[in-house]
């Protein structure tokens, strides 16, 4: 599965540049379904770096782990869901000096969500390396009651939370991972635009 | 550039080759406020020659009540230096600028490592009042050649976070080591020799570091060079720049207007048009990029020369 390419839009909203081995650095890599192939590609520039990269994958029923696990980084993880390897992600981050970089690949939300752990963590957002492949459901924030609802694919969609109807805007908060959700029918409500597939 | 005559109130030699100046407001009133790592430029009318030099501010960002600088005497600089060590005393006015911070903390950072190479330890000196005020954690990796030398310890209060790297003891400074094992979140600022910010900047790519972790400050004074003329489209006339004499300084000697602000190749405020070029323009700033160089169609007058038969700028 080839890089995803993103509609040009507004300045924040994130761009995924894809994965370029960087010499020398401590790498941490985190991916999800097909993500994996991003790392693979990596490690055929750059053998290694992967040998001494810490590797958590996150299959979501992708076949890729038997491959990664084959490319013998110093460390290979495979958990069920980003909640899953959350508590080992965030022990790598508290253990990495300056140098480290991190590189992801995968859907927007892990992306988005990993880097929002890596901020947090002091880590500076230009040693971030992200690929985007796979699921562009979004997870949006409504600006209302703030509640997250996960894997949003349509425009609009309804809070998980409050229950109003949001707009999906491309506007997205580096801090939470997530995109921004607006009423869509303040001023008139009940009258909603037509259900849209959201699309890259 | 607005520069005030301030009095210089104390003029206190720290080793041979190191002065501390202090001034003070003439008329006893309070200077503006800084922040640490900001310079402010000096006019030193040598005999008839107007120098114009920019000095890290050492003192108390917070102490409006004078502004010092240390100096060190560069025998073979162009004069300024030396104008100031054998001509400046107690009770002179001299015009100074008000402070520019080109070099400032960056306070988004968890922690802060300074590497001071000889008199590039100034700015520091007044970035560590700073971070003592703020609490915030730093190491202080000072370089010089020996204790004597090293001025910079008649300035600093006596720190935990002072690392002092004598290399006339053997103990030459190590950028790679000092890199190691920071925290992520750690911020490097190099100023002094620039052999030792490329040293810096060449293990921080070797480990990983990315250039946005690191900030540098190189005291630049314009080099020296053969003499060369420059056509001025927009003031319609010639001028000739001589060799001791920066492209910037030929201007302001012809009353041409150019703007500047660090004087040292590093800011970009000067950044001029090249109408015309027949020759080689030689670029001394750490501002236009490799391909605006190669192009020729800028030029950096504060560090910048010229060799060939026509320069035409858009002045």
């Amino acid at each position: 599965m080839p890089r995803t390419e993103f509609t040009p839009s507004i300045t924040t909203r994130p761009v995924y540049p894809g994965l370029s081995p960087v010499p020398g650095a401590a790498a941490l890599m985190l991916a999800d379904a097909t993500g994996a192939e991003a790392l693979i590609e990596l490690a055929l520039q750059d053998a290694a770096l992967i040998a001494g990269a810490h590797v958590i994958y996150i299959p979501a029923g992708a076949p890729f782990g038997a491959a990664l696990a084959a490319l013998h980084p110093k460390q290979y993880h495979e958990g069920p869901s980003f909640a899953a390897i959350l508590p080992r992600f965030r022990k790598a981050l508290a253990d990495a000096h300056m140098g480290t970089r991190l590189y992801l690949a995968g859907s927007e939300t892990l992306i988005g969500c990993a880097t929002a752990e890596a901020l947090a963590a002091g880590l500076p957002a230009a040693a971030i390396h992200s690929d985007h492949r796979g699921s562009i459901a979004r997870r949006m924030q409504c600006v209302h009651c703030k509640g997250i609802t996960e894997g949003v694919t349509t425009d609009p969609f309804t809070c998980g939370h409050c229950g109003l109807t949001l707009y999906v805007r491309d506007h997205f908060s580096r801090r939470l991972g997530a995109f921004q959700g607006v009423c869509v029918d303040a001023e008139t409500p009940g009258i909603v635009p037509d259900l849209q597939e959201i699309k890259p | 550039m607005t520069a005030r005559p301030l009095r210089v109130s104390a003029v206190e030699p720290l080793t041979p080759l190191v002065t501390r100046f202090r001034f003070e407001c003439p008329e006893g009133g309070r200077l503006p406020l800084f922040s640490g790592g900001a310079h402010v430029v000096v006019e030193l009318p040598d005999d008839g020659v107007l120098r114009r030099n920019a000095y890290s501010l050492i003192s108390d960002p917070l102490d409006g009540s004078g502004y010092e600088i240390a100096v060190r005497r560069e025998d073979a600089g162009r004069g300024g230096s030396r104008f100031l060590h054998a001509a400046v005393a107690v009770g002179d006015l001299l015009r100074v600028g008000a402070p520019v911070n080109l070099f400032a903390l960056d306070l988004t950072a968890r922690k802060h490592v300074l590497i001071a190479g000889g008199i590039g330890i100034t700015p520091f000196v007044a970035q560590v009042k700073q971070l003592q005020r703020l609490q915030l954690p730093f190491e202080l990796h000072y370089a010089a050649r020996s204790r004597a030398e090293a001025a910079g310890l008649r300035l600093l209060p006596d720190l935990p976070q002072l690392h002092l790297h004598l290399s006339g003891e053997g103990n030459r400074i190590d950028p790679a080591a000092i890199l190691s094992g920071q925290p992520l979140g750690t911020h490097v600022y190099t100023c002094g020799p620039q052999p030792l910010i490329d040293s810096v900047a060449e293990a921080a790519a070797r480990h990983g570091w990315p250039e946005t972790a690191l900030h540098a400050e190189a005291f630049l004074a314009p080099p020296a060079g053969a003499p060369f003329t420059v056509t001025l489209a927009r003031s319609g006339r010639s001028i000739e720049v001589s060799p001791h004499q920066s492209l910037l300084e030929a201007m302001e000697a012809a009353a041409v207007d150019a703007p500047w602000l660090c004087r040292g190749g590093a800011c970009g405020q000067c950044e001029t048009a090249v109408l015309s070029c027949h020759g080689r323009i030689e670029h001394h700033d750490h501002w236009l990029s490799p391909a605006e160089r190669a192009a020729q169609t800028k030029i950096m007058p504060c560090v910048s020369r010229f060799q060939g038969s026509a320069l035409i700028l858009d002045r």
